[in-house]
């Protein structure tokens, strides 16, 4: 890893030493990227490969001259997997080393907790997790999935492709599986799913006991109709609740699994032979057959140093993410927060998967979404997807009150959250969706 | 290596030698399994057929290979290959037709060819159907069972002959079963329905389901009485089934507490540190496992004894370098443990890694017992049952019939007679927390079996533990075992309408209310050693 940093330094020096300009512009104040990942605490697991991506992202286009023929520099705090901290951390990237744009976050609460600061000092935040949706924020970009670009897909998949009539919607306790399941009763209930064919289930953080649960969701899919699980269950509770179907005998092709919140990083950890075919719903996977992606995998493996090192999802947003801002500064030819904003509407990059992404006016982008098959060896193949990239909806169709927002960040509308059926733009509107839940 | 080579040899001399057959024919598999890769997914199922009566030596291979998603074609070449190993960014691939190993490929070059659920489903109808004629009557009976639900116009009139010649009844039944699902549903055959009465299995169950929903009265009404005899019997299945559940969750939970139950039940020390002890049980299992790579069962075997050792060492250095200076300070104690138990979570997360360790699951761990369609009980819980109750006798047999467990009874009861009548307490009181320690290791050792090897394993495991000591009476080993066996019981029969977050609940309430009444628990201390 070292020898790789070296040579990348020896490279950006030479390219600078090349041209008289470039040296004249590196000797300019670095360009800060502020990175606001855990790297310790509960959330480490997840976040620390999204400071890596950041870092790596962050060397290679240092090798390819800076930007704007200015180096940038990462400015690497520790939230520590404590909300609280995330904004206090926000403030120190933003008040005292003065960043220019933050690439962080996981969880929704260490967003919402993040928000107020960030809109308070005027930063850029990217976030690159799926989540629940529900939120527009004139100074957050939300490169992860929206509910429509990854569980209305997915559920669309299991209804026309598998011909599933029967839903088992299970969740762990907490914001985004609720808010998902609201989603998909609703929408599922708009298609037309009786409410005796509807099984909704809540498990506490880090349930290991599924016996029963697994005997319920048994019962329930035979009744006659094929049967399917939509599974927002949180992190490590999956591997009791997988083996225990499979000590139960239950296999894909009876009732299969699909779910949101399982992706390379988390199949890395088990031994994945019990649930081969149980599907997953995402923009990216590791496996995705195009050369830019081996070309990203060879880079990560190198950057890593280790053989074995996974990519994924929110990975792959980070990647589109800091793409876009590239793009957006270049394009505005300045970092300041307001024109970067502005120019980045509209903005096209490649993504991961041999497409493209778009960033929309509401701060979501386009994405394919991406069906993928578990396989033996920890990797997902992609079994179906979109015909077409889908673009992020920050506000749900299928909840009450959210279904009238819209959210425009261009001028003259400017809103995060406005009602077209009042025809106002307001944080009513926002509250009169939050009420409704 | 060399003998595939010579069944290769073989297989080429076969199809070579005879003068019949034609190149066309020697062709044939080739053109298959690129039809195979160009296919539509509505055409896969002819194509699989077509290849499955090919009567091709390899067609079996070739199928498997498909069902696993290993067979690809190589981009420039078009040659179809078998992938091998299909981990890291090489993968190793041998000819699909000859089966010879060609060695590493770029992941790059290599086109999948696509499987998908709806397709390995049509898969195992196919090859259920090679399986039917197999010489091997286990193979034989999952052939038949895959078959439920999976016969189709195709292969109903090959199945109905098929039940002549079967010299086994059960698959016989069986198979008649597997047929009458087809009539009922498809041809709508109300004769049949009587073949369904008496079958638990789920398909037999949604066959009839959907016969009740029909138009067609003649259909309905039998349906309607057939499906009512096997509510009855599910209804008493299910019943048995709770109860399993039940006795299962509350050997884990007996399982986690009994160490628990001598350390502060007998010798009264508030160990806050005992998950982690739980917790270093599990990683001895999983080091074990790093140790004899590709023994799963082996290793596991051998971690009972290692995982006690283990914590029961730890548990001494815990002993002798904290609570021996602490001794009838409870809050300290509790802190001091409290304290131990985030240093050993550190050590852990800094030395092996924050990430959860991959314990793998020995076969004959694996599965269930089938008792019948409806009941079947998991094997890994089962033997995590019976493990429980052998230690828990175990630890009966030292506490009441050794010498030690005579000097522990002492020592706990009246400390200075005891001191007087020549015991030494203080061995006694090591050996006695060293004991707790190492069965909190067995326990370990078994729930690696069932749920995540990781850091924060124990923390998931010590409220409950100091629950079910409570509840059961402190200093009762018998308490221990009838609380953490009734606890499981009333969760798993609270879960299915009250949801697994309330009937957790409702036990904690329960359970308040209980020791409100008896503060001492189910099996309060009787006699002097109660005042002690």
């Amino acid at each position: 890893m070292t020898t790789f940093k070296k040579r990348l330094a020896s490279v950006a020096l030479t390219t600078a030493l090349g041209t008289g300009m470039n040296l004249a512009h590196a000797q300019e104040d670095p360009i800060k990227v502020g990175i606001l990942h855990s790297l310790s605490g509960t959330m480490a697991i997840s976040e620390t490969v999204l400071k890596d991506t950041v870092e790596m992202l962050i060397e290679q286009q240092n090798a390819e001259g800076g930007l704007l023929g200015r180096e940038l520099e990462a400015v690497v705090v520790d939230p520590a997997s404590n909300w609280p901290l995330f904004a206090e951390k926000a403030r120190e990237l933003l008040a005292q080393e003065e960043v220019d744009v933050i690439f962080g976050n996981w969880t929704s609460v260490s967003r919402k907790s993040v928000l107020p600061v960030v809109e308070e000092l005027n930063g850029l935040l990217f976030y690159p997790v799926q989540y629940e949706g529900e939120e527009s924020s004139e100074n957050v970009f939300y490169t992860g999935a929206a509910p429509n670009q990854q569980a209305i897909p997915a559920v669309d998949y299991l209804k026309n492709e598998l011909g599933v009539e029967r839903w088992v919607l299970a969740g762990t306790d907490y914001v985004y599986p609720r808010t998902t399941n609201k989603i998909l009763e609703t929408y599922l209930k708009d298609q037309g799913v009786a409410a005796e064919d509807l099984m909704i289930n809540y498990t506490p953080f880090g349930h290991s006991d599924w016996q029963n649960i697994v005997s319920d969701i048994k019962s329930f899919g035979s009744a006659g109709k094929k049967t399917a699980v939509v599974s927002t269950i949180n992190g490590d509770a999956n591997v009791p609740f997988y083996r225990e179907l499979g000590n139960q005998g239950i296999s894909a092709t009876d009732i299969p699994v699909v779910a949101f919140s399982v992706g390379e990083q988390e199949l890395s950890g088990i031994d994945t032979g019990p649930l081969v075919g149980h599907l997953a719903a995402w923009n990216y996977f590791m496996s995705v057959d195009s050369d830019v992606n081996y070309d990203f995998i060879d880079q990560w493996i190198e950057y890593t140093g280790d053989e074995e090192a996974v990519t994924n999802d929110p990975m792959e947003a980070h990647y589109i993410g800091f793409n876009m801002w590239v793009e957006a500064v270049q394009k505005a030819e300045t970092t300041e927060v307001g024109a970067v904003k502005d120019a980045i509407i509209g903005v096209t990059v490649p993504n991961l998967t041999g497409g493209y992404a778009t960033m929309m006016p509401n701060h979501h982008i386009t994405k394919p979404v991406l069906i993928g098959e578990i396989q033996d060896n920890g990797q997902f193949t992609t079994v179906w997807q979109t015909p077409s990239t889908v673009a992020g909806d920050a506000w749900s169709d299928y909840l009450p009150g959210s279904r009238d927002l819209i959210a425009d960040w261009r001028a003259p509308m400017r809103c995060g959250n406005y009602n077209v059926t009042v025809g106002k733009c307001g944080a009513s509107a926002g509250e009169q969706a939050a009420a409704a839940e | 290596m060399s003998i595939s080579r010579w069944l290769t040899f073989l297989l080429i001399a076969l199809l070579t030698v005879p003068g019949m057959t034609s190149a066309q024919e020697e062709r044939a598999p080739e053109a298959l399994l690129e039809q195979l890769a160009e296919a539509s997914p509505r055409d896969t199922e002819t194509v699989i057929k077509a290849i499955a009566t090919s009567g091709h030596e390899r067609a079996r291979n070739w199928l498997d290979a498909y069902g696993n998603n290993r067979l690809s074609q190589v981009k420039d070449t078009g040659q179809i290959v078998i992938v091998l190993n299909n981990r890291g960014r090489d993968w190793e691939v041998a000819d699909a037709i000859t089966g010879e190993n060609l060695g590493e490929t770029s992941r790059r070059d290599l086109d999948r060819i696509a499987v998908n659920n709806a397709i390995r489903r049509q898969l195992e109808g196919v090859m259920a159907m090679m399986n039917l004629y197999a010489n091997d009557l286990e193979v034989r009976e999952a052939a038949a069972l895959d078959l439920m639900g999976k016969v189709d116009d195709a292969v109903v009139e090959d199945v109905t002959a098929r039940i002549e010649e079967e010299p086994d009844a059960d698959i016989r039944s069986r198979l008649e079963q597997a047929v009458a699902i087809y009539q009922v549903e498809e041809q709508g055959s109300a004769e049949v329905i009587n073949v369904l009465a008496g079958s638990l299995h789920p398909r037999a169950r949604a066959a009839l389901n959907n016969a009740v929903a029909s138009e067609d009265p003649a259909l309905r009404a039998p349906a309607e009485k057939a499906l009512g005899s096997i509510e009855q019997k599910l209804k008493m299945n299910k019943a048995a089934e709770t109860l399993y559940f039940g006795l299962s969750l509350g050997s884990v939970l007996v399982l986690a507490a009994i160490g628990l139950a001598i350390t502060f039940g007998v010798m009264g020390v508030i160990n806050m540190a005992h998950g982690e002890l739980i917790m270093l049980g599990a990683y001895t299992t999983w080091g074990m496992q790093q140790l004899l790579p590709g023994q799963p069962g082996l290793a596991l075997i051998l971690s009972i004894p290692a995982g006690f050792l283990v914590a029961a060492l730890a548990g001494i250095a815990i002993e002798r370098s904290v609570i021996q200076f602490l001794k009838g300070r409870p809050l300290e104690t509790l802190l001091a443990t409290f304290g131990i138990s985030l240093i050993l979570q550190q050590l852990v997360r800094t030395v092996i890694s924050p990430q959860n360790r991959t314990v793998v699951s020995p076969e004959w761990m694996s599965g269930s017992l089938v008792i019948n369609d409806a009941l079947s009980l998991t094997l890994n819980r089962m033997y995590v049952l019976g493990f429980a109750l052998v230690v828990f006798a175990t630890l009966m047999l030292i506490m009441r019939r050794t010498r030690l467990g005579l000097e522990v009874r002492a020592v706990t009861q009246n400390r200075a007679m005891a001191r007087s009548m020549g015991i030494r307490a203080t061995r006694v009181d090591i050996m006695t927390f060293a004991l707790g320690s190492g069965v909190a290791g067995l326990a370990g050792v078994a729930l690696s079996q069932l749920t995540n090897v990781g850091p924060n394993l124990g923390q998931n495991y010590i409220i409950d533990s100091f629950m079910v000591v409570v509840f059961g009476g402190v200093g009762n080993l018998w308490g221990t075992l009838v609380a953490g066996l009734t606890l499981g019981t009333i969760n798993q029969l609270l879960e299915p309408w009250a949801g697994a977050v309330l009937a957790k609940i409702i036990v904690l309430v329960f359970i308040i209310l209980f020791i409100q009444k008896r503060p001492k628990g189910l099996f309060p201390q009787k006699g002097r050693a109660a005042e002690a």
